[in-house]
């Protein structure tokens, strides 16, 4: 089975190199600093005990106020898991640094992170939209993207024939 | 004499390209100098549409990202939601899973080296050969759920029904035709001049570099990395089969074709067990129809027929996925594929993009 390390964890050990690196941390995941993020990156690859080699997957969530780029990682030497984020709290420009120089892999999926949640990868070797065409309305993926004059938020409200409740005015 | 380079599309219409997808390459004469893909002409924004569905209503979306292998992409998000809920299906529908899983393996399989001997100039006589049995696999999906490929089966909690009570003797009438099929296959494709003429020392993706840029699946083992998601984490009931990880040594065109017909072979082996094994009894477990998962994340992954198929699914608790990411394999595979086509000529890159077999539905989504 593969280990899924503990956020608590990958923050303790990313502290013991880098003490303030670290920004947050959970049961599910650890956050990083974004200004120190190549280093604890770099440093979660090459560190033999973790040997994060393997980017599974890097994608982006507005969580409307700030947005998150959630990095999941994997070691195949040593059948580990774990999970990473960093957040940016710019709205108009988020921007986080590009993790291509550490894991390759990054470089598509920052590239559709760009695309579809409008989240900047500086330092990124190519940054261009890839599903979308050039001169596309913003970015369909941020919840707000539908919030023209009389519209609404994307999400599902309710259930269908379900009375109006708590969940009234999500999103 | 003055020279300049030529640039020419290969795509978005065309047969090599296995869907729209377009190859942009950079020629001096022959070689390859670069090369870049353009692609999003199948982009149908499911992860936007996803976060307007319940989350039982997102399972047809997952047949239509990768939808040469419905089975695995449904399996994938169902487990990464089960994941969220703490939603453990009944131990037939584990292996029912396991079933739906390897057959729509060997299909798929089936299907990218049939497809691949087409790059290879084996025009068209294999991917006949190949559907014949793809054909009888369909049909027993069709059996189990009613269509054969988007076959919208699993449901979290378990599968949508159960299996009729013709399925097993034709799945066992199957099965026993298939080792004969994979020495006709073998004899036909494996050793051939041309695939092999076409194929050996032809894009050769090292370990190393496989990894870095996060390639999964197939291609991965073919560079020789015994990585494979049901070994390693097992999901469903793969824990309690037996079957080996096929690997590659030189990574190159050749071996992933090669991983490709072994793990065939090892897809008939684990069915054969899975269909000894699987026991009687319930095939779901109730599940709310207004369904709200806590607060929370969760990410799932499998081993699809290309690769890590993973999602991940965030939760706010209300009726519908905040968040829906497909991490799909055809997508990242990709990312070598320009250090593979530079320095190739034309007709091997034709040949690498056939071995990496991406399905664009995926690619997009």
């Amino acid at each position: 089975m593969t280990t899924v390390l503990s956020g608590f964890d990958v923050a303790q050990r990313i502290q013991q190199k880098l003490p303030d690196a670290i920004a947050d941390a959970t049961p599910e995941w650890a956050e990083v600093k974004a200004d120190q993020l190549i280093e604890t990156c770099a440093f979660l690859r090459d560190d033999p005990e973790l040997d994060l080699r393997f980017l599974s997957s890097l994608c982006g969530v507005d969580r409307l106020d700030h947005f998150e780029v959630v990095y999941h990682l994997l070691s195949i030497s040593r059948n580990l898991a774990a999970t990473v984020k960093v957040r940016s709290y710019d709205r108009e420009n988020p921007e986080v640094p590009s993790v291509v120089p550490v894991w390759r892999g990054a470089h598509f999926q920052e590239r559709e992170t760009y695309d579809l949640m409008g989240i900047r990868f500086e330092g990124h070797p190519d940054l261009r939209r890839i599903f979308l065409w050039d001169g596309f309305p913003g970015h369909p993926l941020r919840k707000d993207w539908l919030n023209f004059p009389g519209g609404q938020m994307a999400g599902l409200e309710r259930f269908p024939g379900e009375p109006r409740g708590p969940l009234e005015g999500r999103g | 004499m003055k020279t300049e380079p030529f640039v020419v599309n290969i795509g978005p219409q065309h047969p090599s390209t296995h869907g729209v997808f377009r190859m942009r390459l950079t020629l001096d004469g022959e070689r390859i100098t670069d090369a870049d893909m353009v692609i999003g002409y199948l982009h149908r924004s499911m992860e936007k549409l996803a976060e307007e569905r319940s989350f039982t209503q997102v399972i047809p979306f997952t047949d239509r990202t990768d939808y040469v292998a419905a089975m695995t992409g449904n399996l994938a998000y169902v487990l990464a939601v089960e994941k969220l809920c703490g939603i453990e299906a009944p131990e037939r529908a584990q292996w029912l899973r396991v079933i739906m899983s390897e057959l729509q393996r060997f299909a798929s399989h089936s299907m990218a080296v049939g497809v691949f001997a087409n790059d290879c100039g084996a025009w068209q006589t294999p991917v006949m050969h190949m559907f014949r049995e793809r054909e009888k696999i369909l049909d027993l999906f069709e059996m189990a759920c009613g269509a054969r490929l988007t076959t919208n089966y699993m449901r979290i909690g378990g599968v949508s029904r159960d299996i009729p009570p013709e399925f097993l003797p034709a799945a066992h009438k199957l099965l026993a035709e298939l080792p004969t099929r994979m020495d006709e296959y073998e004899g036909l494709l494996v050793e051939n001049e041309i695939i092999v003429a076409r194929s050996r020392g032809v894009g050769v993706l090292p370990a190393e570099l496989a990894i870095a840029t996060s390639v999964s699946g197939p291609m991965l083992r073919g560079s020789g990395v015994a990585w494979d998601i049901r070994k390693a984490d097992p999901y469903a009931a793969y824990g309690r089969v037996e079957f080996d990880i096929c690997v590659g040594t030189n990574g190159d065109v050749y071996d992933r074709f090669l991983v490709r017909v072994a793990e065939m072979r090892q897809s008939i082996r684990i069915l054969e067990q899975a269909l000894e094994m699987m026991p009687g009894g319930p095939v779901a477990v109730d599940i709310p129809v207004a369904l709200r998962p806590p607060v929370g994340e969760a990410y799932g992954r499998i081993e699809s027929p290309r690769g890590e198929l993973g999602f991940y699914v965030v939760s706010d608790g209300g009726p519908a996925p905040y968040r829906f990411h497909i991490r799909s394999p055809s997508y990242i595979n990709l990312t070598p594929l320009r250090d593979l086509a530079i320095g190739a000529t034309v007709a091997d890159a034709i040949v690498i993009l056939g071995s990496i077999d991406i399905v664009v539905g995926e690619v997009d989504r």
